[in-house]
């Protein structure tokens, strides 16, 4: 008997030991970075479309032809191909900017990885394409540097920019197409739905656990009816902040109001405390899964987040 | 009676010691380390590719009859140098081996740099297409390079402060895990001094 004391006890101060450690870890790790981050280093842009122009150097028409080109290309073959213009990259070197902002960015599906990155830093006069591992077979550096000798340069000589980013975005996606990379998932509903990107397993553990107790705790404070709507409330608020959509918060409150309901009135009649846990838990099943399905209206491009940039690609100026 | 209760004393020390063994780091550990070694092989695989691209480099300039031979003898002999270095998985936990390795991949990188610059005096090598497609593919290895130390600079330094913080460095000391060696400027001195600039001269 004293003995599995001895043990239990040790298990909590082994908990509360385990939580101190991570966050020691946690600091430490983050500490570099924050420093790093505060270099005098340019900011990687906002991945806002499949073409940024920081340097006005596209009119609207041909921005949106470039993009409308992409984007159909990415519904088509997956592949994400985004152009980046930036006036200068100083106090970095052309390929050390595209890779920050390549690992910045990810672009690429999940899992297969397939981005690419064509920077045009106008000012230095300077163009690069930067590939992911995954296209570095499609696109070797030789090719990459072709592409850019015989689509680029000549007409950014000429200050054809959009000619010439139209020119390199018809020769790349044609050495993608070449490649046999598996082809897009025909629902736009798992990107929206990583996008979103809350951890699964502590949202189960949330509604398997803290509705269902939450509610008793509630209802034995404030009274059941109170209790049951107080909880509801909690549960239609977190299910508003986290798919920041008010009808999906709205069905979650319901449902964690009927659940709170339910499980008050199983704490009261003193039933089985597993049947009123199942209970709590479906209720806050069925109004997330209503989150993940009405979080798809977004519609904009967005990083697939596996594109690895491993250094691949080439430079060339004009 | 005394029997039994030995056996219940191995039992409790054996499960406090998983307790302690999973809340002191050791899975972290053993999580890092295959995380620095798979960086440290990527890492490798990047300087292979730069030597293999050598002797077509060099057979490319050897075309060039009046190229200048000391500078084309400085790249051969520091390929040689640098592939004839033994790397294994142990060299990561040595720092002296880890150090000369490193040295020998500098004296290559910097005799291939020295290499396309002084390619440059030669207009006919400048115009050989071959020699332009292997300078794209030199180019685009030693940013391969970069980005690959990089990465496990990254990941040793990880390793290395759950290696040297508290209370995962008593882990540490008693599987005897010590912090992981790193890259270094090789000529630190040289570059944080100041270029000096002077038009006069010529």
């Amino acid at each position: 008997m004293l003995f599995s004391d001895f043990l239990m006890r040790r298990w909590v101060q082994l908990a509360v030991l385990l939580r101190l450690h991570m966050l020691v870890i946690a600091g430490a790790t983050l500490l570099p970075f924050a420093v790093w981050a505060q270099g005098s280093v340019q900011t990687v842009p906002q991945l806002t479309g499949h073409v940024i122009d920081n340097t006005a150097t596209l009119n609207d028409a041909q921005r949106q032809a470039l993009e409308a080109k992409l984007t159909n290309f990415e519904q088509a073959k997956g592949a994400q191909i985004v152009v980046l213009m930036v006036p200068n990259t100083a106090p970095e070197d052309i390929a050390a900017y595209a890779q920050r902002v390549g690992d910045s960015w990810k672009i690429g599906r999940q899992n297969i990885g397939d981005g690419l990155l064509l920077v045009v830093v106008k000012n230095d006069r300077k163009v690069r394409i930067e590939t992911t591992k995954a296209l570095e077979g499609a696109i070797p550096d030789l090719a990459a540097r072709q592409i850019i000798d015989s689509a680029i340069t000549p007409r950014f000589k000429l200050g054809d920019f959009a000619g010439g980013l139209d020119a390199a975005a018809d020769q790349i996606m044609a050495r993608i197409s070449g490649e046999n990379l598996p082809a897009p998932e025909r629902s736009t509903s798992k990107r929206s739905n990583k996008s979103h990107g809350f951890d699964w397993t502590q949202m189960a553990v949330f509604l398997f656990f803290a509705v269902p107790i939450g509610a008793r705790l509630l209802s034995g404070v404030l009274g059941r009816k109170l209790g049951a709507l107080t909880t509801g409330g909690v549960v239609g608020g977190l299910a508003w902040l986290f798919t920041s959509s008010v009808l999906i918060g709205i069905i979650a409150l319901v449902a964690g109001l009927v659940f709170a309901l339910f499980a008050s009135l199983g704490s009261l009649g003193r039933r089985g405390g597993t049947s009123v846990l199942g209970a709590g838990g479906l209720g806050g099943l069925g109004g997330w899964s209503g989150g993940r399905g009405g979080g798809s209206g977004g519609g904009g491009f967005s990083s697939g987040g596996g594109g690895n940039f491993g250094g691949g690609g080439a430079s060339g100026d004009w | 009676m005394k029997f039994r209760f030995s056996g219940l004393l191995n039992l409790t020390v054996a499960a406090v010691l998983a307790v302690l063994l999973t809340g002191c780091g050791y899975n972290d550990f053993q999580r890092l380390d295959e995380q620095t070694k798979s960086a440290w092989s990527e890492v490798l695989n990047q300087y292979q590719r730069r030597a293999d691209l050598v002797p077509n480099i060099v057979a490319t300039v050897k075309g060039e009859a009046a190229f200048e031979q000391d500078t084309l003898t400085k790249v051969i002999e520091a390929r040689a140098k640098a592939t004839s270095i033994q790397v294994t998985p142990e060299t990561l936990n040595n720092p002296e081996a880890f150090s000369k390795f490193q040295a020998a991949q500098s004296q290559l990188g910097s005799a291939l740099s020295r290499l396309m610059v002084v390619s440059e005096r030669y207009p006919d090598l400048k115009a050989n297409q071959g020699f332009r497609d292997l300078r794209v593919q030199l180019e685009g290895t030693e940013n391969r390079i970069t980005v690959a130390r990089n990465r496990y600079i990254q990941t040793v330094q990880e390793y290395n402060v759950l290696t040297r913080s508290f209370p995962n460095n008593l882990t540490a000391m008693m599987f005897s895990y010590n912090v992981k060696p790193n890259f270094s400027v090789q000529n630190e001195a040289q570059i944080s001094a100041p270029p000096v600039v002077d038009f006069n001269k010529k």
